[in-house]
C-alpha cells in the first residue's frame, strides 16, 4: 500500500505495530530499511561483533550458583552475567548496536530515554565510542534515586535532561525523548532502550539481544551437558527477557518464566506487573505500540511503582504478550520486598551485588528452586549489577539512619 | 447530514467566500468542564468555521507544553471521554452549529471501544475525528467505525511524509487534510517554518481535497500568512495561551478568535485565490 515495504512483520500477533504521529512514519521506515541492510551486511556484524568482543567483554560468563543452589537443596541455579558486560548491564548490547547504525544512517545526535540509568549509561558509552552526542531524559524521581548513574553519563560526555512531567519516571522520560525526536528526526536517532515503542525497535532490540540467550545456550550445554529447565528473567520494558527467551524459544522442554514488578503487592495497586490484574493490565497502546498496559477504565495510563526503577513503567514489550497468550512463556511478579531480600542474598551468598531489577528473577529463582530435583537447571538473568542501588538498599534497610547516627556520635565525642 | 457532508460544506463556504476556514482547537474539560463548554460556545460565535476539541490523554506524546498542561488540568477536573461526549452534546444543544472535530490519543478510544466511541460521538453531534497516533497504517478499524457511521476520519502529512505516502494518505482522505506545519510538537512559535507554502504546494499538485495546516500558528498575522496558501488554519496553543490567565476567560477566546477571524477575512482582498 505504502510502496515498497520491507519483509520484517510489524506485529507480534495482534501485538506492536506503529500507532506514532506522522511526522515519525518516514524515520520507523528509514530505521527499518537501515536494519535490513546492516543486518545482512559482513561489515557492520564484525563491527559490532568486534566490539562486543573487545569492547564489551563478551561472552559474559555463566556462572554456577553454588552456595546459593546447596542452601536450598534444590535445582542448580546458573547466573548469566549480563552484570559483567561494560556499563554494568545488558542495555550496551543495544546501545553499541543502535549507535553503529545511527552513524551509518548519517544521524550523528542520539536521544534516549532511562529509568533505572543503566540504558542512559550505555548509551552515553556507545556515544562516548562512537563520537556521537548524547541526550538523555530522566524523570527527576529516577534522577534521585539513581544519582550514581547520572553522574556517570554526565562523565561520559551525554546531557542528561530532567523531565518534571507526570510521573517524573521512566513513561515520561520516554514522552520527552520522543517529543524530541519528532523535533529532530532529521538528524537524530532515538536510541530507545527496550523492546518495546514502534515497530522496528522491538525487533531490533530483541535481535541485539538476543546474543545473551545464543551465548547462554551455549554455555549450559557445555557447563551442564543439557538445557536449562526454566529461564527466568525480570521485565520491565521486556530487553533482557527477550534476549534471553529468544535463542530457547523452539527449546520446548525449557518453560520461559518473565518477572514483573510486584511493588508492594498487586492488591495494593503499587506495581507495575502488567499481566497480574486483568482490571488495571489490559491491551492499549502506550508509545507506539499495542501491548499490555496499566490503565484506568478510561484508558488513562496509571502511575506504577517499583523499588527498581527499571521496572517501573506501565507497558510491557509487544512480544512478551504475544509469548504469554501463545503460553510459550509465563509470567510472575515479585515484590519490593521479596527483591531486596534476594538483593541481600545474592551478594552475601556469591560475592554478586546484583541490579534490583535482576533481584526479581532472582527472588523467583529461589522460589523456585526448593521445589525442584536436584538435577533439574534454572538459568537466571542477572541483567545488572547493582551498584547504582545502594542508596536504594541502604535507606530501605535503614542503614543510611545508622550511618547519620554514627556520624553525629562522631562529632559530638 | 452526515458528519463528512458537514466538514466538506464548511469547506466549500470559505473557499467560496475566498478565505481560508478558521479552524481553533480547544481542550475539552480545561481549565474545567464547565468553563471548556462556555469558551468553546464563545469561540464559536466568535468567527469560527470548524472546531477540533481536544478529549484529554495522560501522555500526548505529540502535544508541546500549552497542550500537555491542558490537558494535565482537565484530567485532574475529572474529565472522562464520556464526558468529553457530554460536552459535545452540551454545544450541540446550545446551538453551536458548525462542524465540531474530535482529537483523542488512540488509547482511550480503544479503552472505550472503537465502535462504540464513534457511534455515541456521531450522536453526540461529532463531525470527524483527528487522532494523532494512529496513522494509515493502523487505522483500519476506525476508518471503518468512521464509514459506518458516515463521519471523517482526517489523517495528517507531515514536511517529513515520502511521496508515496502522500498518495496513500491523500487516497484515503475524506473532508479535508490535516498538514502538520513543522517537524515536531504542537506548541506556539514565535515565526513560521520555512518552506511551509512549498510543503502545502507539493500536497496541493496531488489533491483537490481540502488542506488545513497546524502546529505552530500563533498570531493573527501568521494566520492570515497562512491562510493565503491553504483552505483552512488550526490554531491551538496560542488560543489555550490566551484564555488562561485572563479574567473573563470565554471574553478572552472571543476576542482572540475574533481577531484571526479579522485576520483570515484580510488575507482575501490581498490574495482572492
Amino acid at each position: 500500500m505504502l510502496g515498497p515495504r520491507s519483509s520484517l512483520p510489524s506485529k507480534f500477533g495482534i501485538y506492536g505495530g506503529q500507532y506514532v504521529p506522522e511526522t515519525l512514519m518516514p524515520a520507523l521506515a528509514e530505521l527499518e530499511g537501515a536494519y535490513l541492510k546492516l543486518r545482512m551486511d559482513a561489515d557492520f556484524q564484525a563491527e559490532l561483533e568486534r566490539l562486543l568482543s573487545t569492547y564489551v567483554g563478551r561472552p559474559t560468563p555463566l556462572s554456577h550458583a553454588r552456595r546459593l543452589t546447596a542452601k536450598f537443596s534444590g535445582a542448580q541455579i546458573y547466573l548469566k552475567r549480563e552484570d559483567l558486560a561494560h556499563s554494568g548491564a545488558h542495555k550496551i548490547n543495544n546501545t553499541l548496536g543502535q549507535a553503529l547504525m545511527a552513524r551509518h544512517m548519517g544521524k550523528r545526535r542520539i536521544v534516549a530515554e532511562t529509568g533505572a540509568g543503566q540504558h542512559g549509561v550505555a548509551a552515553a558509552t556507545a556515544c562516548a565510542l562512537l563520537d556521537l552526542k548524547c541526550v538523555v531524559y530522566m524523570g527527576t524521581v529516577d534522577i534521585a534515586r539513581q544519582a550514581p548513574n547520572v553522574m556517570r553519563m554526565r562523565l561520559l560526555g551525554a546531557e542528561v535532561r530532567p523531565v518534571e512531567a507526570g510521573s517524573q519516571t521512566l513513561k515520561d522520560a520516554i514522552n520527552e525523548a520522543i517529543r524530541d525526536w519528532v523535533t529532530n528526526v532529521q538528524d537524530t536517532h532515538y536510541l530507545l532502550g527496550s523492546a518495546l515503542g514502534p515497530h522496528p525497535y522491538p525487533t531490533i532490540v530483541r535481535e541485539l539481544q538476543s546474543v545473551i540467550g545464543r551465548e547462554a545456550r551455549e554455555q549450559i550445554l557445555s557447563q551442564a551437558g543439557k538445557l536449562p529447565d526454566q529461564c527466568i528473567a525480570c521485565v520491565g520494558g521486556g530487553s533482557n527477557s527477550i534476549g534471553l527467551f529468544h535463542a530457547f524459544r523452539e527449546d520446548e522442554q525449557v518453560a520461559l518464566v518473565g518477572v514483573e514488578a510486584g511493588g508492594e503487592g498487586i492488591d495494593s495497586g503499587k506495581h507495575a506487573a502488567r499481566f497480574a490484574d486483568p482490571t488495571v493490565g489490559r491491551p492499549g497502546v502506550l508509545h507506539g505500540t499495542y501491548s499490555y498496559v496499566l490503565q484506568d477504565s478510561d484508558g488513562q495510563i496509571a502511575g506504577t511503582h517499583s523499588i527498581a526503577a527499571g521496572l517501573d513503567y506501565p507497558a510491557i514489550g509487544p512480544e512478551h504478550a504475544l509469548l504469554r497468550d501463545l503460553g510459550r512463556a509465563t509470567y510472575t511478579w515479585v515484590t519490593d520486598e521479596q527483591a531486596l531480600e534476594a538483593f541481600g542474598l545474592l551478594s552475601r551468598m556469591e560475592g554478586i551485588i546484583p541490579a534490583l531489577e535482576s533481584a526479581h528473577a532472582v527472588a523467583e529463582a529461589v522460589r523456585r528452586a526448593p521445589g525442584m530435583k536436584q538435577d533439574q537447571i534454572l538459568l537466571v538473568n542477572l541483567s545488572g549489577r547493582g551498584d547504582k542501588d545502594l542508596d536504594t538498599v541502604a535507606s530501605e534497610l535503614g542503614w543510611d539512619e545508622e550511618l547519620r547516627a554514627q556520624e553525629a556520635t562522631e562529632t559530638t565525642s | 447530514m452526515s458528519g463528512l457532508t458537514h466538514v466538506s460544506s464548511a469547506f466549500q463556504s470559505t473557499q467560496a467566500a475566498g478565505r481560508a476556514a478558521l479552524m481553533p482547537y480547544f481542550t475539552l474539560g480545561f481549565p474545567n468542564p464547565q468553563a471548556s463548554l462556555e469558551i468553546i460556545e464563545a469561540v464559536a460565535h466568535s468567527g469560527a468555521d470548524l472546531i477540533e476539541l481536544g478529549i484529554p490523554f495522560s501522555d500526548p506524546l505529540a502535544d508541546g507544553p500549552t497542550i500537555q498542561h491542558s490537558t494535565q488540568v482537565a484530567l485532574h477536573q475529572g474529565i472522562t471521554v464520556a464526558g468529553c461526549l457530554e460536552l459535545t452534546a452540551e454545544l450541540r444543544s446550545r446551538g453551536v452549529a458548525m462542524p465540531l472535530i474530535l482529537m483523542g490519543y488512540v488509547n482511550p478510544i480503544l479503552a472505550f471501544g472503537i465502535e462504540r466511541f464513534v457511534a455515541e460521538a456521531a450522536d453526540a453531534g461529532a463531525d470527524g475525528f483527528i487522532v494523532p497516533d494512529l496513522p494509515l497504517e493502523e487505522a483500519k478499524g476506525m476508518q471503518a467505525a468512521c464509514a459506518e457511521h458516515q463521519r471523517a476520519l482526517i489523517f495528517m502529512l507531515a514536511p517529513t511524509s515520502t511521496p508515496e505516502r502522500m498518495t496513500a494518505v491523500i487516497e484515503q482522505s475524506a473532508g479535508f487534510l490535516y498538514l502538520v506545519s513543522l517537524i515536531g510538537v504542537t506548541g506556539a512559535r514565535s515565526d513560521l517554518p520555512s518552506g511551509l507554502e512549498a510543503f502545502v504546494q507539493r500536497v496541493r499538485d496531488q489533491s483537490s481535497i481540502p488542506l488545513a495546516v497546524g502546529f505552530g500558528v500563533s498570531t493573527p498575522a501568521q494566520a492570515r500568512a497562512v491562510g493565503s496558501f491553504s483552505d483552512g488554519v488550526i490554531i491551538g496553543s496560542a488560543l489555550i495561551n490566551a484564555v488562561e490567565g485572563a479574567e473573563d476567560l470565554p471574553q478572552a477566546a472571543a476576542r482572540f478568535v475574533g481577531d484571526l477571524r479579522t485576520a483570515l477575512e484580510s488575507s482575501r482582498s490581498e490574495d482572492g485565490r
